[in-house]
Protein backbone atom coordinates (compact mmCIF):
# COMPACT_ATOMS: atom_id res chain seq x y z
CA UNK A 1 0.00 0.00 0.00
CA UNK A 2 2.67 2.51 0.62
CA UNK A 3 4.11 1.61 -2.49
CA UNK A 4 1.34 2.86 -4.30
CA UNK A 5 0.65 6.59 -1.99
CA UNK A 6 4.40 7.06 -2.81
CA UNK A 7 3.97 7.24 -6.44
CA UNK A 8 2.35 10.25 -7.36
CA UNK A 9 5.00 12.02 -5.60
CA UNK A 10 7.10 12.37 -9.07
CA UNK A 11 3.88 13.85 -10.69
CA UNK A 12 3.02 16.26 -7.99
CA UNK A 13 6.84 17.53 -8.01
CA UNK A 14 6.27 18.22 -11.91
CA UNK A 15 3.06 20.12 -11.08
CA UNK A 16 4.29 22.35 -9.02
CA UNK A 17 7.63 23.26 -11.32
CA UNK A 18 4.97 24.27 -13.89
CA UNK A 19 2.62 25.77 -11.80
CA UNK A 20 5.96 27.32 -9.90
CA UNK A 21 7.32 28.80 -13.69
CA UNK A 22 4.71 30.12 -14.86
CA UNK A 23 4.00 32.37 -11.95
CA UNK A 24 7.36 33.66 -12.47
CA UNK A 25 6.94 35.79 -15.79
CA UNK A 26 9.52 38.35 -15.83
CA UNK A 27 8.22 42.23 -15.59
CA UNK A 28 10.01 43.83 -18.15
CA UNK A 29 10.84 47.52 -18.10
CA UNK A 30 10.32 48.70 -21.87
CA UNK A 31 6.65 47.78 -21.79
CA UNK A 32 4.30 48.94 -24.10
CA UNK A 33 0.93 48.35 -23.17
CA UNK A 34 -1.72 48.08 -26.26
CA UNK A 35 -5.04 47.10 -25.29
CA UNK A 36 -8.93 47.58 -27.05
CA UNK A 37 -10.34 46.17 -30.39
CA UNK A 38 -10.53 42.07 -30.11
CA UNK A 39 -11.51 42.57 -34.06
CA UNK A 40 -7.30 44.40 -34.28
CA UNK A 41 -5.94 42.56 -31.39
CA UNK A 42 -4.94 39.44 -33.15
CA UNK A 43 -3.14 40.99 -35.58
CA UNK A 44 -1.65 43.31 -33.61
CA UNK A 45 -0.16 40.44 -30.91
CA UNK A 46 1.84 38.80 -34.21
CA UNK A 47 3.35 41.94 -35.24
CA UNK A 48 4.11 42.25 -31.81
CA UNK A 49 5.96 38.99 -31.89
CA UNK A 50 7.95 40.02 -34.74
CA UNK A 51 8.74 43.19 -33.38
CA UNK A 52 10.16 41.50 -30.25
CA UNK A 53 11.86 39.51 -32.39
CA UNK A 54 13.41 42.09 -34.21
CA UNK A 55 14.22 44.11 -31.17
CA UNK A 56 15.51 42.05 -28.02
CA UNK A 57 14.58 43.64 -24.88
CA UNK A 58 11.96 45.81 -26.26
CA UNK A 59 7.90 44.53 -24.89
CA UNK A 60 5.25 45.17 -26.16
CA UNK A 61 2.03 43.79 -24.64
CA UNK A 62 -1.19 43.31 -26.29
CA UNK A 63 -4.67 42.98 -24.67
CA UNK A 64 -8.09 42.57 -25.90
CA UNK A 65 -11.54 43.90 -24.10
CA UNK A 66 -13.11 45.39 -27.34
CA UNK A 67 -12.51 49.54 -28.78
CA UNK A 68 -14.01 50.29 -25.71
CA UNK A 69 -12.00 49.31 -23.46
CA UNK A 70 -9.24 50.21 -25.31
CA UNK A 71 -10.30 53.88 -25.38
CA UNK A 72 -10.50 53.93 -21.93
CA UNK A 73 -7.64 52.57 -20.89
CA UNK A 74 -5.69 54.71 -23.17
CA UNK A 75 -7.59 57.49 -21.76
CA UNK A 76 -6.89 56.34 -18.42
CA UNK A 77 -3.04 55.52 -18.95
CA UNK A 78 -3.57 51.45 -18.40
CA UNK A 79 -2.67 50.96 -21.70
CA UNK A 80 0.55 53.29 -23.51
CA UNK A 81 -2.07 52.60 -26.62
CA UNK A 82 -5.54 51.73 -27.37
CA UNK A 83 -6.68 49.93 -30.18
CA UNK A 84 -10.33 50.58 -32.01
CA UNK A 85 -11.99 49.03 -34.98
CA UNK A 86 -14.18 52.49 -36.20
CA UNK A 87 -14.49 55.77 -36.94
CA UNK A 88 -13.99 58.12 -33.70
CA UNK A 89 -16.85 59.95 -32.82
CA UNK A 90 -16.22 63.36 -33.14
CA UNK A 91 -16.00 64.06 -28.57
CA UNK A 92 -13.54 61.38 -28.87
CA UNK A 93 -11.72 62.51 -31.47
CA UNK A 94 -10.70 65.35 -29.61
CA UNK A 95 -9.54 64.13 -27.07
CA UNK A 96 -6.97 61.45 -28.26
CA UNK A 97 -4.01 61.54 -31.04
CA UNK A 98 -5.12 59.00 -33.79
CA UNK A 99 -3.04 56.77 -36.37
CA UNK A 100 -5.16 54.69 -38.61
CA UNK A 101 -2.85 51.44 -38.76
CA UNK A 102 -5.34 49.55 -41.61
CA UNK A 103 -8.64 49.21 -43.49
CA UNK A 104 -10.69 46.82 -43.05
CA UNK A 105 -13.32 46.26 -46.68
CA UNK A 106 -16.30 43.79 -45.97
CA UNK A 107 -17.40 42.68 -49.45
CA UNK A 108 -20.27 40.79 -50.22
CA UNK A 109 -19.78 37.83 -51.99
CA UNK A 110 -22.41 35.68 -54.30
CA UNK A 111 -21.86 32.21 -56.54
CA UNK A 112 -20.66 33.70 -59.64
CA UNK A 113 -23.23 32.32 -61.55
CA UNK A 114 -25.86 34.49 -59.81
CA UNK A 115 -27.07 37.40 -62.05
CA UNK A 116 -27.41 39.86 -59.61
CA UNK A 117 -24.63 42.54 -59.39
CA UNK A 118 -24.98 44.77 -57.12
CA UNK A 119 -27.42 45.16 -53.68
CA UNK A 120 -28.00 47.95 -51.66
CA UNK A 121 -26.97 48.16 -48.20
CA UNK A 122 -30.93 48.25 -47.15
CA UNK A 123 -31.68 45.05 -49.27
CA UNK A 124 -28.54 43.09 -47.65
CA UNK A 125 -29.80 44.07 -44.32
CA UNK A 126 -33.56 42.96 -45.08
CA UNK A 127 -31.64 39.23 -46.48
CA UNK A 128 -30.08 39.17 -43.20
CA UNK A 129 -32.37 39.58 -41.47
CA UNK A 130 -35.05 37.34 -42.81
CA UNK A 131 -37.32 40.18 -44.35
CA UNK A 132 -36.09 39.59 -47.92
CA UNK A 133 -35.98 35.26 -48.41
CA UNK A 134 -35.72 34.42 -52.12
CA UNK A 135 -33.76 36.06 -54.74
CA UNK A 136 -36.36 37.27 -57.35
CA UNK A 137 -37.38 40.18 -54.74
CA UNK A 138 -33.61 41.68 -55.84
CA UNK A 139 -34.23 40.60 -59.54
CA UNK A 140 -32.59 37.20 -59.19
CA UNK A 141 -34.11 33.44 -60.20
CA UNK A 142 -36.91 32.18 -58.08
CA UNK A 143 -34.79 30.12 -55.50
CA UNK A 144 -34.36 30.96 -51.83
CA UNK A 145 -31.28 32.58 -50.83
CA UNK A 146 -29.02 30.78 -48.49
CA UNK A 147 -27.15 33.17 -45.72
CA UNK A 148 -23.71 32.69 -44.67
CA UNK A 149 -22.33 34.34 -41.91
CA UNK A 150 -19.01 34.30 -40.02
CA UNK A 151 -18.71 32.42 -36.48
CA UNK A 152 -19.83 34.86 -32.98
CA UNK A 153 -16.63 36.76 -32.17
CA UNK A 154 -15.31 37.35 -35.44
CA UNK A 155 -13.80 40.36 -36.33
CA UNK A 156 -14.90 40.14 -39.80
CA UNK A 157 -18.77 39.54 -38.17
CA UNK A 158 -18.36 42.51 -36.17
CA UNK A 159 -17.75 44.90 -38.99
CA UNK A 160 -20.76 43.80 -41.10
CA UNK A 161 -23.08 44.18 -38.24
CA UNK A 162 -21.78 47.35 -37.20
CA UNK A 163 -21.69 48.70 -40.95
CA UNK A 164 -24.74 46.50 -42.34
CA UNK A 165 -27.37 45.12 -39.77
CA UNK A 166 -26.85 48.08 -37.27
CA UNK A 167 -29.23 47.10 -34.53
CA UNK A 168 -31.15 44.24 -36.23
CA UNK A 169 -29.54 40.86 -35.47
CA UNK A 170 -28.39 37.90 -38.31
CA UNK A 171 -30.87 35.56 -38.57
CA UNK A 172 -30.58 32.17 -36.97
CA UNK A 173 -30.80 29.98 -39.29
CA UNK A 174 -28.14 31.62 -41.42
CA UNK A 175 -25.40 29.31 -41.76
CA UNK A 176 -21.93 29.97 -40.21
CA UNK A 177 -17.94 29.03 -41.16
CA UNK A 178 -14.83 30.24 -39.12
CA UNK A 179 -12.92 31.87 -41.96
CA UNK A 180 -12.67 33.74 -45.01
CA UNK A 181 -11.32 30.75 -46.91
CA UNK A 182 -14.28 28.51 -45.66
CA UNK A 183 -16.96 30.73 -46.58
CA UNK A 184 -15.31 31.03 -49.72
CA UNK A 185 -15.79 27.73 -50.49
CA UNK A 186 -19.45 27.17 -49.24
CA UNK A 187 -20.72 30.15 -50.96
CA UNK A 188 -18.36 29.22 -54.56
CA UNK A 189 -20.21 25.80 -54.12
CA UNK A 190 -23.78 27.16 -53.29
CA UNK A 191 -25.69 28.41 -56.22
CA UNK A 192 -27.93 30.44 -53.67
CA UNK A 193 -25.68 31.39 -51.34
CA UNK A 194 -24.60 35.15 -50.37
CA UNK A 195 -22.17 36.15 -47.41
CA UNK A 196 -19.27 38.75 -46.75
CA UNK A 197 -15.47 38.20 -45.99
CA UNK A 198 -12.64 40.46 -46.20
CA UNK A 199 -12.38 42.51 -49.08
CA UNK A 200 -8.80 41.98 -49.29
CA UNK A 201 -9.20 37.76 -50.26
CA UNK A 202 -12.23 37.74 -52.49
CA UNK A 203 -9.92 36.63 -55.20
CA UNK A 204 -11.88 35.25 -58.53
CA UNK A 205 -14.15 32.24 -58.07
CA UNK A 206 -16.73 34.19 -56.17
CA UNK A 207 -18.43 37.24 -57.20
CA UNK A 208 -18.14 40.31 -55.26
CA UNK A 209 -20.96 42.57 -55.42
CA UNK A 210 -21.48 46.43 -55.95
CA UNK A 211 -22.77 48.18 -53.02
CA UNK A 212 -25.38 51.15 -53.55
CA UNK A 213 -23.55 51.02 -56.64
CA UNK A 214 -20.00 51.24 -55.57
CA UNK A 215 -17.35 48.72 -56.77
CA UNK A 216 -16.13 46.68 -53.89
CA UNK A 217 -12.42 48.08 -54.21
CA UNK A 218 -9.20 48.72 -52.02
CA UNK A 219 -9.34 52.06 -54.21
CA UNK A 220 -12.97 52.32 -53.63
CA UNK A 221 -12.70 51.62 -49.99
CA UNK A 222 -9.20 54.52 -49.63
CA UNK A 223 -11.53 56.52 -51.41
CA UNK A 224 -13.91 56.65 -49.42
CA UNK A 225 -16.98 55.89 -51.52
CA UNK A 226 -17.09 51.99 -51.11
CA UNK A 227 -19.14 52.55 -47.59
CA UNK A 228 -18.62 48.54 -45.82
CA UNK A 229 -14.97 49.38 -44.48
CA UNK A 230 -13.95 51.00 -41.28
CA UNK A 231 -10.55 51.86 -40.24
CA UNK A 232 -8.33 50.06 -37.79
CA UNK A 233 -6.92 53.05 -35.65
CA UNK A 234 -3.95 53.28 -32.95
CA UNK A 235 -5.17 55.91 -30.36
CA UNK A 236 -3.03 57.68 -27.59
CA UNK A 237 -3.73 60.59 -24.83
CA UNK A 238 -1.38 63.11 -26.25
CA UNK A 239 1.73 62.57 -28.37
CA UNK A 240 2.77 58.56 -27.50
CA UNK A 241 6.09 58.15 -25.84
CA UNK A 242 9.47 56.86 -27.50
CA UNK A 243 8.84 53.37 -26.86
CA UNK A 244 5.47 53.32 -27.96
CA UNK A 245 6.28 55.08 -31.26
CA UNK A 246 9.07 52.95 -32.16
CA UNK A 247 6.16 50.19 -32.56
CA UNK A 248 3.67 52.44 -34.41
CA UNK A 249 6.74 53.54 -36.86
CA UNK A 250 6.85 49.49 -37.11
CA UNK A 251 3.24 48.28 -37.78
CA UNK A 252 2.99 51.89 -40.60
CA UNK A 253 6.55 50.61 -41.92
CA UNK A 254 6.31 48.32 -45.00
CA UNK A 255 6.82 45.41 -43.64
CA UNK A 256 4.07 45.76 -41.12
CA UNK A 257 1.76 46.90 -43.83
CA UNK A 258 2.70 44.03 -45.45
CA UNK A 259 1.53 41.77 -42.91
CA UNK A 260 -1.62 43.15 -42.00
CA UNK A 261 -2.42 43.22 -45.71
CA UNK A 262 -1.43 39.39 -45.85
CA UNK A 263 -4.36 38.72 -43.57
CA UNK A 264 -6.52 40.73 -45.87
CA UNK A 265 -6.37 43.83 -45.00
CA UNK A 266 -6.08 47.25 -46.95
CA UNK A 267 -3.39 49.27 -46.10
CA UNK A 268 -3.28 52.24 -44.35
CA UNK A 269 -2.53 55.26 -46.93
CA UNK B 1 14.10 -7.76 -6.70
CA UNK B 2 15.20 -4.29 -6.42
CA UNK B 3 14.90 -3.58 -10.64
CA UNK B 4 11.55 -5.39 -10.17
CA UNK B 5 10.82 -2.90 -7.80
CA UNK B 6 11.79 0.43 -9.27
CA UNK B 7 10.26 -1.11 -12.81
CA UNK B 8 6.92 -1.70 -11.36
CA UNK B 9 7.20 1.61 -9.42
CA UNK B 10 7.89 3.65 -12.75
CA UNK B 11 4.90 2.18 -14.61
CA UNK B 12 2.69 2.38 -11.84
CA UNK B 13 4.06 6.04 -12.28
CA UNK B 14 2.74 6.25 -16.00
CA UNK B 15 -0.31 4.58 -15.69
CA UNK B 16 -1.36 7.02 -13.02
CA UNK B 17 -0.15 10.29 -14.75
CA UNK B 18 -2.58 9.37 -17.57
CA UNK B 19 -5.46 9.00 -15.16
CA UNK B 20 -3.52 12.59 -13.40
CA UNK B 21 -3.88 14.37 -16.87
CA UNK B 22 -7.81 12.89 -17.34
CA UNK B 23 -8.16 13.75 -13.73
CA UNK B 24 -7.12 17.50 -14.69
CA UNK B 25 -8.88 18.07 -17.72
CA UNK B 26 -11.77 17.28 -16.10
CA UNK B 27 -11.39 19.70 -13.37
CA UNK B 28 -10.08 22.47 -15.93
CA UNK B 29 -13.32 22.25 -18.10
CA UNK B 30 -15.80 22.34 -15.38
CA UNK B 31 -13.81 25.23 -13.77
CA UNK B 32 -13.91 27.41 -16.73
CA UNK B 33 -17.50 26.28 -17.78
CA UNK B 34 -19.60 25.57 -14.80
CA UNK B 35 -19.61 29.71 -13.68
CA UNK B 36 -20.95 30.45 -16.40
CA UNK B 37 -23.68 27.66 -16.35
CA UNK B 38 -25.05 28.72 -13.21
CA UNK B 39 -24.46 32.64 -14.26
CA UNK B 40 -26.67 32.80 -17.16
CA UNK B 41 -29.27 29.69 -15.36
CA UNK B 42 -29.62 26.44 -16.38
CA UNK B 43 -33.16 26.96 -18.11
CA UNK B 44 -31.48 29.85 -19.83
CA UNK B 45 -28.23 27.94 -21.37
CA UNK B 46 -30.42 24.53 -21.78
CA UNK B 47 -33.46 24.96 -23.02
CA UNK B 48 -32.83 27.95 -25.40
CA UNK B 49 -31.68 28.40 -28.66
CA UNK B 50 -30.61 31.65 -28.48
CA UNK B 51 -26.82 32.25 -28.86
CA UNK B 52 -24.98 35.40 -29.63
CA UNK B 53 -22.89 35.54 -26.69
CA UNK B 54 -21.16 39.24 -27.85
CA UNK B 55 -24.97 40.26 -26.30
CA UNK B 56 -24.75 37.79 -23.34
CA UNK B 57 -27.40 34.98 -24.91
CA UNK B 58 -26.33 31.69 -23.95
CA UNK B 59 -28.60 29.00 -25.43
CA UNK B 60 -27.30 25.91 -26.61
CA UNK B 61 -30.76 24.09 -26.86
CA UNK B 62 -30.20 23.52 -30.55
CA UNK B 63 -26.50 22.33 -30.63
CA UNK B 64 -27.95 19.72 -27.90
CA UNK B 65 -30.61 18.58 -30.14
CA UNK B 66 -28.07 18.65 -33.57
CA UNK B 67 -25.52 16.88 -31.94
CA UNK B 68 -28.40 14.30 -30.76
CA UNK B 69 -29.43 14.43 -34.15
CA UNK B 70 -26.55 13.61 -35.77
CA UNK B 71 -25.52 11.36 -34.33
CA UNK B 72 -28.35 9.40 -34.21
CA UNK B 73 -28.45 9.65 -38.08
CA UNK B 74 -25.08 8.14 -37.74
CA UNK B 75 -25.76 5.45 -35.91
CA UNK B 76 -28.53 4.57 -37.98
CA UNK B 77 -26.53 4.43 -41.20
CA UNK B 78 -23.10 3.48 -39.93
CA UNK B 79 -24.77 0.25 -38.22
CA UNK B 80 -26.77 -1.07 -40.49
CA UNK B 81 -23.77 -1.33 -42.91
CA UNK B 82 -21.76 -2.54 -40.61
CA UNK B 83 -23.57 -5.21 -38.88
CA UNK B 84 -23.67 -5.88 -42.74
CA UNK B 85 -20.86 -6.72 -43.21
CA UNK B 86 -19.73 -8.29 -40.37
CA UNK B 87 -22.03 -10.87 -41.13
CA UNK B 88 -20.79 -11.05 -45.04
CA UNK B 89 -17.85 -11.54 -43.54
CA UNK B 90 -18.25 -13.98 -41.28
CA UNK B 91 -20.65 -15.62 -42.27
CA UNK B 92 -21.23 -15.55 -45.93
CA UNK B 93 -17.99 -14.88 -47.78
CA UNK B 94 -15.06 -17.37 -48.81
CA UNK B 95 -12.18 -17.39 -45.70
CA UNK B 96 -9.89 -15.83 -48.56
CA UNK B 97 -12.15 -12.70 -49.56
CA UNK B 98 -12.77 -12.09 -45.79
CA UNK B 99 -9.05 -11.83 -45.45
CA UNK B 100 -8.89 -9.25 -47.92
CA UNK B 101 -11.70 -7.15 -47.54
CA UNK B 102 -11.48 -6.89 -43.48
CA UNK B 103 -7.89 -5.29 -43.73
CA UNK B 104 -9.48 -3.03 -46.65
CA UNK B 105 -12.35 -1.73 -44.55
CA UNK B 106 -9.64 -1.69 -41.49
CA UNK B 107 -7.83 1.20 -43.72
CA UNK B 108 -11.05 3.49 -43.78
CA UNK B 109 -10.38 4.25 -39.62
CA UNK B 110 -6.61 5.54 -40.83
CA UNK B 111 -8.05 8.45 -43.20
CA UNK B 112 -7.93 11.93 -42.09
CA UNK B 113 -11.06 13.35 -40.67
CA UNK B 114 -10.54 16.42 -42.38
CA UNK B 115 -10.64 14.20 -45.88
CA UNK B 116 -14.32 12.84 -45.16
CA UNK B 117 -15.59 16.38 -44.31
CA UNK B 118 -14.21 17.68 -47.80
CA UNK B 119 -15.12 14.36 -49.28
CA UNK B 120 -18.87 15.05 -48.16
CA UNK B 121 -18.53 18.78 -49.12
CA UNK B 122 -17.94 18.14 -52.84
CA UNK B 123 -20.09 14.59 -53.60
CA UNK B 124 -22.90 14.44 -50.83
CA UNK B 125 -23.82 17.99 -50.03
CA UNK B 126 -24.45 18.89 -53.94
CA UNK B 127 -26.49 15.11 -54.23
CA UNK B 128 -28.76 16.26 -51.75
CA UNK B 129 -28.83 19.88 -52.62
CA UNK B 130 -29.66 18.74 -56.18
CA UNK B 131 -32.38 16.01 -55.13
CA UNK B 132 -33.93 16.48 -51.63
CA UNK B 133 -33.84 20.48 -51.91
CA UNK B 134 -32.27 22.58 -49.25
CA UNK B 135 -29.14 23.93 -49.07
CA UNK B 136 -27.21 20.20 -49.28
CA UNK B 137 -25.29 21.02 -45.99
CA UNK B 138 -27.64 19.74 -43.54
CA UNK B 139 -28.03 16.83 -40.75
CA UNK B 140 -28.21 14.28 -43.33
CA UNK B 141 -24.71 14.82 -44.68
CA UNK B 142 -23.30 14.81 -41.36
CA UNK B 143 -25.06 11.62 -40.79
CA UNK B 144 -23.84 10.50 -44.00
CA UNK B 145 -20.46 11.28 -43.09
CA UNK B 146 -20.26 10.26 -39.79
CA UNK B 147 -21.45 6.95 -40.57
CA UNK B 148 -19.08 6.53 -43.05
CA UNK B 149 -16.13 7.27 -40.58
CA UNK B 150 -17.72 4.96 -37.75
CA UNK B 151 -17.69 2.25 -40.21
CA UNK B 152 -14.49 0.49 -39.53
CA UNK B 153 -14.86 1.24 -35.91
CA UNK B 154 -17.79 -0.66 -36.03
CA UNK B 155 -17.54 -3.38 -37.83
CA UNK B 156 -14.20 -4.51 -37.08
CA UNK B 157 -15.41 -5.14 -33.83
CA UNK B 158 -18.97 -7.01 -34.55
CA UNK B 159 -16.38 -9.43 -36.40
CA UNK B 160 -14.11 -10.46 -33.52
CA UNK B 161 -17.79 -10.84 -31.45
CA UNK B 162 -18.67 -13.14 -34.10
CA UNK B 163 -15.64 -14.86 -34.33
CA UNK B 164 -15.98 -15.24 -30.34
CA UNK B 165 -19.35 -17.05 -30.91
CA UNK B 166 -17.72 -21.13 -30.14
CA UNK B 167 -17.57 -22.89 -33.16
CA UNK B 168 -19.84 -25.77 -31.87
CA UNK B 169 -22.97 -22.88 -31.39
CA UNK B 170 -22.81 -22.93 -34.83
CA UNK B 171 -21.96 -26.15 -35.84
CA UNK B 172 -24.82 -28.01 -33.70
CA UNK B 173 -27.50 -24.89 -35.58
CA UNK B 174 -26.52 -26.12 -38.71
CA UNK B 175 -26.64 -30.01 -37.79
CA UNK B 176 -30.43 -29.43 -36.43
CA UNK B 177 -31.24 -28.11 -39.51
CA UNK B 178 -31.42 -24.60 -39.89
CA UNK B 179 -30.25 -22.95 -42.77
CA UNK B 180 -26.93 -20.68 -42.75
CA UNK B 181 -29.44 -17.57 -42.29
CA UNK B 182 -31.36 -18.61 -39.52
CA UNK B 183 -27.97 -19.97 -38.09
CA UNK B 184 -26.99 -16.39 -38.09
CA UNK B 185 -29.90 -14.23 -37.00
CA UNK B 186 -31.18 -16.62 -34.90
CA UNK B 187 -27.99 -17.79 -33.13
CA UNK B 188 -25.05 -15.99 -33.54
CA UNK B 189 -26.22 -12.54 -33.62
CA UNK B 190 -27.93 -12.92 -30.36
CA UNK B 191 -24.29 -15.16 -28.74
CA UNK B 192 -22.32 -11.82 -30.06
CA UNK B 193 -24.79 -9.15 -29.20
CA UNK B 194 -22.47 -7.64 -25.96
CA UNK B 195 -19.57 -7.80 -28.19
CA UNK B 196 -21.37 -5.88 -30.99
CA UNK B 197 -22.90 -3.23 -28.29
CA UNK B 198 -20.03 -2.38 -27.63
CA UNK B 199 -19.39 -1.80 -31.03
CA UNK B 200 -21.73 0.50 -31.70
CA UNK B 201 -20.99 2.49 -28.04
CA UNK B 202 -17.46 2.74 -29.88
CA UNK B 203 -18.87 3.98 -32.98
CA UNK B 204 -21.35 6.60 -31.00
CA UNK B 205 -18.53 8.12 -28.66
CA UNK B 206 -17.19 8.59 -31.96
CA UNK B 207 -19.87 10.28 -33.68
CA UNK B 208 -20.58 12.45 -30.85
CA UNK B 209 -17.16 13.69 -30.49
CA UNK B 210 -16.49 14.14 -34.41
CA UNK B 211 -15.52 17.79 -35.34
CA UNK B 212 -13.59 18.41 -37.94
CA UNK B 213 -15.80 17.00 -41.09
CA UNK B 214 -19.21 17.56 -38.92
CA UNK B 215 -18.71 21.30 -39.38
CA UNK B 216 -17.71 21.11 -42.89
CA UNK B 217 -20.86 19.27 -43.98
CA UNK B 218 -23.84 20.70 -42.07
CA UNK B 219 -23.97 24.48 -42.23
CA UNK B 220 -23.47 25.47 -38.66
CA UNK B 221 -26.53 27.13 -38.63
CA UNK B 222 -28.01 28.14 -35.25
CA UNK B 223 -31.95 27.30 -35.61
CA UNK B 224 -33.59 23.68 -34.45
CA UNK B 225 -33.63 21.66 -37.96
CA UNK B 226 -37.29 20.43 -38.77
CA UNK B 227 -35.81 18.17 -41.93
CA UNK B 228 -32.82 16.00 -42.37
CA UNK B 229 -31.93 18.60 -45.12
CA UNK B 230 -31.68 21.29 -42.68
CA UNK B 231 -28.22 22.71 -41.58
CA UNK B 232 -27.82 22.47 -38.07
CA UNK B 233 -24.79 22.98 -35.80
CA UNK B 234 -23.22 20.33 -33.01
CA UNK B 235 -22.15 21.48 -29.22
CA UNK B 236 -18.28 20.08 -30.88
CA UNK B 237 -18.63 21.96 -34.29
CA UNK B 238 -19.55 24.99 -31.72
CA UNK B 239 -16.34 24.89 -29.59
CA UNK B 240 -14.00 24.65 -32.72
CA UNK B 241 -15.89 27.49 -34.78
CA UNK B 242 -15.77 29.89 -32.30
CA UNK B 243 -12.66 29.42 -30.34
CA UNK B 244 -10.35 31.93 -32.42
CA UNK B 245 -11.75 35.07 -31.18
CA UNK B 246 -13.68 33.89 -28.35
CA UNK B 247 -12.89 35.84 -25.11
CA UNK B 248 -13.87 36.65 -21.40
CA UNK B 249 -17.71 35.16 -20.76
CA UNK B 250 -17.75 33.74 -24.99
CA UNK B 251 -15.13 31.51 -24.19
CA UNK B 252 -16.24 30.46 -20.61
CA UNK B 253 -19.94 29.85 -22.61
CA UNK B 254 -17.19 27.62 -24.86
CA UNK B 255 -15.94 25.67 -22.00
CA UNK B 256 -19.54 25.04 -21.20
CA UNK B 257 -20.74 24.09 -24.06
CA UNK B 258 -17.67 21.14 -23.22
CA UNK B 259 -19.20 20.37 -19.88
CA UNK B 260 -22.43 20.10 -21.68
CA UNK B 261 -20.64 17.51 -24.28
CA UNK B 262 -18.65 15.58 -21.76
CA UNK B 263 -22.02 15.04 -19.14
CA UNK B 264 -24.03 13.89 -22.67
CA UNK B 265 -21.01 11.34 -23.14
CA UNK B 266 -20.72 10.09 -19.93
CA UNK B 267 -24.12 9.32 -20.12
CA UNK B 268 -24.50 7.72 -23.10
CA UNK B 269 -21.62 5.64 -22.48
CA UNK B 270 -22.85 4.83 -18.64
CA UNK B 271 -26.29 3.87 -20.36
CA UNK B 272 -25.42 2.00 -22.98
CA UNK B 273 -22.31 0.15 -20.36
CA UNK B 274 -25.19 -0.90 -17.95
CA UNK B 275 -27.77 -1.96 -20.83
CA UNK B 276 -24.73 -4.17 -22.35
CA UNK B 277 -23.73 -5.50 -18.72
CA UNK B 278 -28.02 -6.72 -17.93
CA UNK B 279 -27.48 -8.07 -21.27
CA UNK B 280 -24.86 -10.32 -20.76
CA UNK B 281 -26.01 -11.33 -17.55
CA UNK B 282 -29.36 -12.23 -18.66
CA UNK B 283 -27.45 -14.45 -21.44
CA UNK B 284 -25.18 -16.09 -18.86
CA UNK B 285 -28.23 -17.34 -16.80
CA UNK B 286 -30.01 -18.79 -19.40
Amino acid sequence: MTRIRRLPAPAMGLLACTLLAAGCRKEQQQTVNVAGSTSVHPYVELLAGEYQKKHPGRKVDVQAGGSAAGLKAALSGMADIGMCSRELKPEEAAQFNQVVIARDGVAVIVHPANPVNALTTEQIRGMFSGRITNWKEVGGHDVPIRLVTREEGSGTREAFVHLVMGQEEILRGAMAQASNGALKAMVRTEPAAIGYMSLGQVGTDVKALRVDGQEPTAEGVLAGTYKLARPFLFVTKGPPGADAQAFIDYVLSPEGQKALEAEGFIRAR
Amino acid sequence: MRQDQLIKTILMAVALSAILGLALMTVFIFKEGMPLIVQVGGRDFFCSSDWSPGKGRFGILSMIVGSLLVTLGALVIGVVFSLGLAVVLTQFCPPALARILKPVIELLAGIPSVVYGFMGMVTIVPLIRDHLGGAGYSVLAGSIVLGVMILPTVTSISVDALHAVPRPFWEGSIALGATRWQTTHMLMLKAARSGILAAVILGMGRAVGETMAVIMVTGNSLDIPRRLTDSVRTLTSNIALEMNYASGAHSQALFATGVTLFVIIMVLNTLAMAVSRRRMAMGGTR
